[in-house]
């Protein structure tokens, strides 16, 4: 059993470093694992990071882990602790997606990139809050109450941040150092916004690079699967294990999956990187552009050649994007209907079951978006708002695609501001919205992603700048991110976690 | 001009399309692995994707995209090697998606046709407009407790075919000659067994009437209607209801009816009518068809009863009327097409479409377990050709044949009916007749010459019918002169 200093060093590690001193047997997969439950133990009831906990399941996990650790017998996560955002179904383990309507929802199945980490010897800690039905910038709209953000103002210390949305559990999770890494899902930035505000590294890979089977859908053509992590290499690593082609999701690309985690380290030399003009909005944060030009300097002066670049619809994509979402959301979210599992309210009839049962199970957040979807499908509406929005895609995917025959990836910040309080953004929908307009055009065209902390805002609170790179080339996303990575150096610790 | 409707004020031409729900053959569902077997106990077969659980993603089953690229060839219509899968959006209890996953603007068959037989031998030239796949939806149970519905999901799932007809239908007859025509080809093709009474096909009948020579009027569609006869029927009753509603004054709204008893009641109005709120479905990349894929289709269809009907006439020589009984059915074109071979065409359609059809409908059989295979009936064929039984003792024999099962020769061996061509014999019993009937004998001689068949049949009497009749025929005719 290890002393509570060895825990404290355990709960720091990285992946890379956790696996080899597994291997090396310098602690148990059991230790580690303990660790992470003790610190969840500590700190859940604060942050609120996490729906379900499944320690008994992660020792369990954590003994055979060891087992095969003894016999020299690991694969690339053997022992790993990890959290899985509560909209990835995992067989026997509830499963809720943050809404009330999942609550009693245990799947008989396991989503295939939560089996994939399984297969690779994962162990899983528990599974983590999120925005209902991953609809949400601030985690606010969570059934199962907000998540706090490990992060504190250095003015305002009684401030309670949120960690950003919709995957703000797992952030929070992995910044205050509860899991090693964890999983989310980014459809219009659920990723890398909340990376951005819990000052650690998120990754979107590009569509169809990880399976959604198992993965309560909230927007079919825009949920991206991908992986959190304190490193650039550790969401390699994770990645690398989630990835893959999957037969049985339709849209899975079936294309070889690189080694990312060796991709980290290729450098930026004689690269050649766009700066999007259109991503210099009105009302950004000084320190956010100055933080963008010190990232851009950084990559000159590893020996890249910085480029000028336009993606001229890029105004549009926020608008498309708030079309195209709640409109398959609201035709996604019609199977919650009390009939065959979740939430039951009776009614006199069935059209009762339906609304009793939908009015007690969903929040507004979620109802407000099918509403909006309902209304841009339904007839004489489809063609203004739908079809007008999917040409809207087709150019902003185009614009990245006539970049990218200049460029080898594009550089930008994650998000327009720094985490905000609770309570914060709350009053008005669209000025909440406005948190994905940098995330959101690399959803809407599927191209890969990663968010990386560069530096802090004058209140101390982390700031993050994206990587965004050509379909199915997640090694120079990485290889970027990882260098900007290597200049910034970036050391601060959130006030909330373990060992703290 | 043909079917028409006499009303008060004059007379009504019915315009009628039809859309028909095909279920496919296939072992597995359209999108998901579960098995489509007919009759299982209640959610038997009900996959995770069936039930329409959180996360759970469709996959299309390429058997079934065959089955309707096979139907598409066969009813000689275009197909379209990009087609698209939608959703449409609507709420019950037997649609655990919430959504019907369909196609909507870009079906997988475009324009084809089909040429129908009418009874007066005519024939008329029905358009397809299209041809598209989708799912079907589960079973709502109402029957099964004082309060409760019950959902079975078994049919949740299970791939439809639903072939639009256009506006080209102008009567009952031609809408149940087209029905009956369409379910031949599914059949002939394997593509759907188009059993109506189970429900792997059923119509919904659009029907509107109008003065002649007017544009089309508002429409009803008649639902869910399932046998030949109903769609014959419900046509008639929504055509009369529609002149009545026109003549009285009225104004036919367009809406959903039902079928039931004889007439049609309303079942929802256009102002209620759904709005399904298309859309592509993001779970699934367009259905792209490759042209070696289809081309390896079409060298592997097989004869079509058009072309089989067509070939029967030539090469059998028959007339277009038992051509088209004769093709109606795969298993009686292939069992009419096991007597013929090698024998008189003509005589073996005329005993599969008489004394076979006669004998199944009196056992109530169909031809693939008839009593009398089609290798025994051309053994008794043979039997008539080279003489050893007559056509008349044919009949009997084949009655025995039904009874039993035995092959004719055995039947014949035991029977003693072996014809007899001992010209002895026949000359004996010719003489024994014409010196029993002396009288009319006289009366032949003296002019009266349909006497001859009066002394045939009291010769084939006389030889309990084994007489050779052209032997007997011979021999008569010989003594009568001679006498």
């Amino acid at each position: 059993m290890a002393g509570s200093s060895t825990a404290i060093s355990l709960t720091d590690l990285t992946i890379a470093a956790a696996r080899d001193g597994l291997r090396a047997r310098h602690f148990t997969a059991r230790e580690l694992t303990e660790a992470h439950l003790a610190a969840i133990a500590r700190l859940n009831p604060r942050l609120n990071a996490f729906i379900t906990v499944t320690g008994d399941r992660a020792l369990t996990q954590a003994d055979a882990a060891d087992t095969a650790l003894s016999r020299g017998d690991f694969a690339p996560l053997t022992g790993i602790p990890l959290a899985i955002k509560d909209l990835f179904c995992t067989e026997g383990v509830r499963t809720t997606a943050g809404s009330h309507i999942l609550s009693p929802f245990v799947p008989p199945y396991e989503s295939t990139v939560s089996a994939n980490l399984l297969r690779d010897g994962a162990i899983f800690v528990g599974k983590t809050n999120m925005d209902e039905f991953a609809m949400g910038s601030s985690n606010m709209t969570s059934a199962f109450g907000p998540v706090v953000n490990p992060w504190k103002r250095r003015q305002d210390a009684d401030a309670v941040l949120v960690p950003g949305g919709s995957s703000g559990g797992s952030a929070s999770a992995v910044s205050a150092r509860l899991a090693m890494g964890a999983t989310g899902t980014d459809t219009g930035g659920s990723i890398r916004q909340p990376a951005a505000f819990c000052g650690i590294v998120g990754m979107k890979p590009t569509y169809g690079r990880c399976s959604r089977w198992g993965v309560v859908a909230f927007a079919s053509s825009l949920d991206h699967p991908g992986p959190f992590a304190r490193t650039t290499e550790d969401c390699a690593i994770l990645l690398g294990s989630m990835a893959g082609h999957d037969p049985k999701d339709s849209t899975s690309a079936d294309l070889p999956v690189a080694d990312y985690a060796a991709a980290c380290g290729r450098g930026v030399k004689g690269m050649r990187i766009g700066v999007p003009r259109e991503y210099r909005v009105d009302g950004m944060q000084g320190e956010i552009e100055t933080l963008w030009q010190q990232g851009l300097a950084w990559l000159r002066d590893a020996g890249a050649e910085i480029v000028d670049i336009s993606l001229p619809h890029t105004k549009y994509a926020l608008p498309a994007y708030y079309i195209v979402a709640p409109a398959e959301a609201s035709s996604n979210l019609a199977r919650y209907d009390g009939v065959r599992f979740g939430l039951r309210e009776n009614g006199t009839d069935l059209r009762d079951l339906y609304e009793r049962t939908r009015a007690a199970g969903f929040g507004a957040e979620v109802r407000r978006r099918i509403l909006i979807g309902t209304y841009v499908l339904s007839a004489g509406y489809y063609d203004a708002y739908y079809l007008r929005a999917q040409k809207v895609r087709a150019l902003i995917l185009r614009d990245f695609t006539d970049a990218f025959a200049q460029v080898d990836a594009l550089v930008a910040p994650t998000a327009p501001s720094a985490a905000f309080a609770q309570g914060e953004n709350m009053d008005d929908p669209v000025q909440m919205y406005l948190n994905d307009v940098f995330t959101g055009p690399a959803d809407l065209a599927g191209v890969p992603a990663i968010s990386v902390p560069a530096g802090l805002d004058a209140n101390g609170l982390p700031l993050g700048l994206q990587v965004i790179g050509k379909p199915f080339d997640e090694a120079t996303v990485f290889a970027v991110g990882a260098a900007l990575e290597r200049a910034a150096g970036f050391d601060a610790l959130p006030q909330i976690r373990a060992g703290a | 001009m043909g079917y028409a409707i006499e009303g008060s004020t004059g007379t009504w031409e019915v315009v009628v399309g039809l859309e028909v729900h095909a279920q496919v053959i296939s072992r597995a569902k359209l999108f998901s692995g579960a098995a489509t077997d007919f009759g299982a106990p209640p959610n038997s077969q009900v996959s995770f994707v069936d039930a329409a659980f959180p996360g759970m993603l469709p996959v299309i089953n390429r058997e079934c995209v065959a089955q309707a690229v096979r139907t598409g060839l066969g009813l000689n219509a275009h197909i379209n090697f990009v087609s698209r899968f939608d959703r449409k959006n609507y709420f019950y209890a037997d649609l655990p998606a919430g959504y019907q996953i369909s196609q909507y603007q870009h079906p997988i068959v475009g324009e084809g046709k089909i040429e129908i037989e009418l009874t007066d031998g005519s024939t008329r030239e029905i358009g397809i407009t299209r041809l598209h796949l989708e799912q079907d939806a589960g079973k709502s149970l109402h029957d099964q407790h004082p309060s409760k519905t019950y959902v079975d999901l078994n049919r949740s799932g299970v791939a439809l075919m639903e072939i639009v007809s256009e506006p080209d239908i102008r009567s009952p007859e031609e809408a149940g000659a087209y029905v009956r025509k369409l379910r031949t080809i599914l059949r002939y093709l394997g593509t759907c067994d188009g059993n109506m009474e189970e429900g792997s096909m059923r119509a919904d009948v659009n029907v509107s009437v109008r003065r002649h020579g007017e544009p089309y009027r508002t429409r009803c569609e008649v639902k869910n209607v399932n046998s030949v006869r109903f769609v014959m029927q419900a046509i008639e009753a929504e055509a009369k209801r529609q002149v009545e509603v026109w003549e009285s004054g009225g104004t036919v709204e367009q809406e959903t009816r039902l079928f039931e008893k004889g007439t049609t009641r309303s079942m929802r109005s256009k102002e209620d009518a759904h709005d399904y709120r298309y859309f592509p479905d993001p779970d699934l990349l367009p259905l792209v068809l490759d042209e070696a894929w289809v081309a390896e289709l079409k060298a592997k269809l097989p004869e079509l009863p058009d072309a089989k009907k067509r070939r029967f006439m030539h090469d059998y020589g028959l007339a277009a009327y038992d051509a088209g009984v004769l093709v109606a059915e795969q298993a009686t074109a292939d069992y009419f097409e096991r007597v013929a071979k090698g024998r008189d065409a003509k005589l073996a359609a005329n005993w599969v479409m008489g004394d076979l059809f006669a004998a199944l409908n009196r056992a109530g059989r169909t031809i693939v377990d008839s009593p009398v295979s089609a290798a025994a009936l051309g053994g008794l064929l043979d039997l008539m050709a080279d003489n050893t039984i007559s056509g008349r003792i044919a009949k009997d024999v084949f009655e025995a044949m039904v009874q039993t099962g035995d092959d004719p020769v055995a039947i014949i061996e035991a029977k003693g009916l072996r014809q007899v061509t001992d010209t002895g014999a026949i000359d004996a019993a010719v003489a024994s007749v014409l010196a029993a009937n002396a009288d009319k004998v006289a009366e032949y001689q003296a002019g009266r010459e349909k006497l001859f068949g009066f002394f045939v049949g009291q010769v084939m009497k006389a030889m309990a019918g084994k007489g050779n009749p052209a032997l007997v025929n011979d021999a008569l005719k010989r003594k009568l002169s001679a006498a």
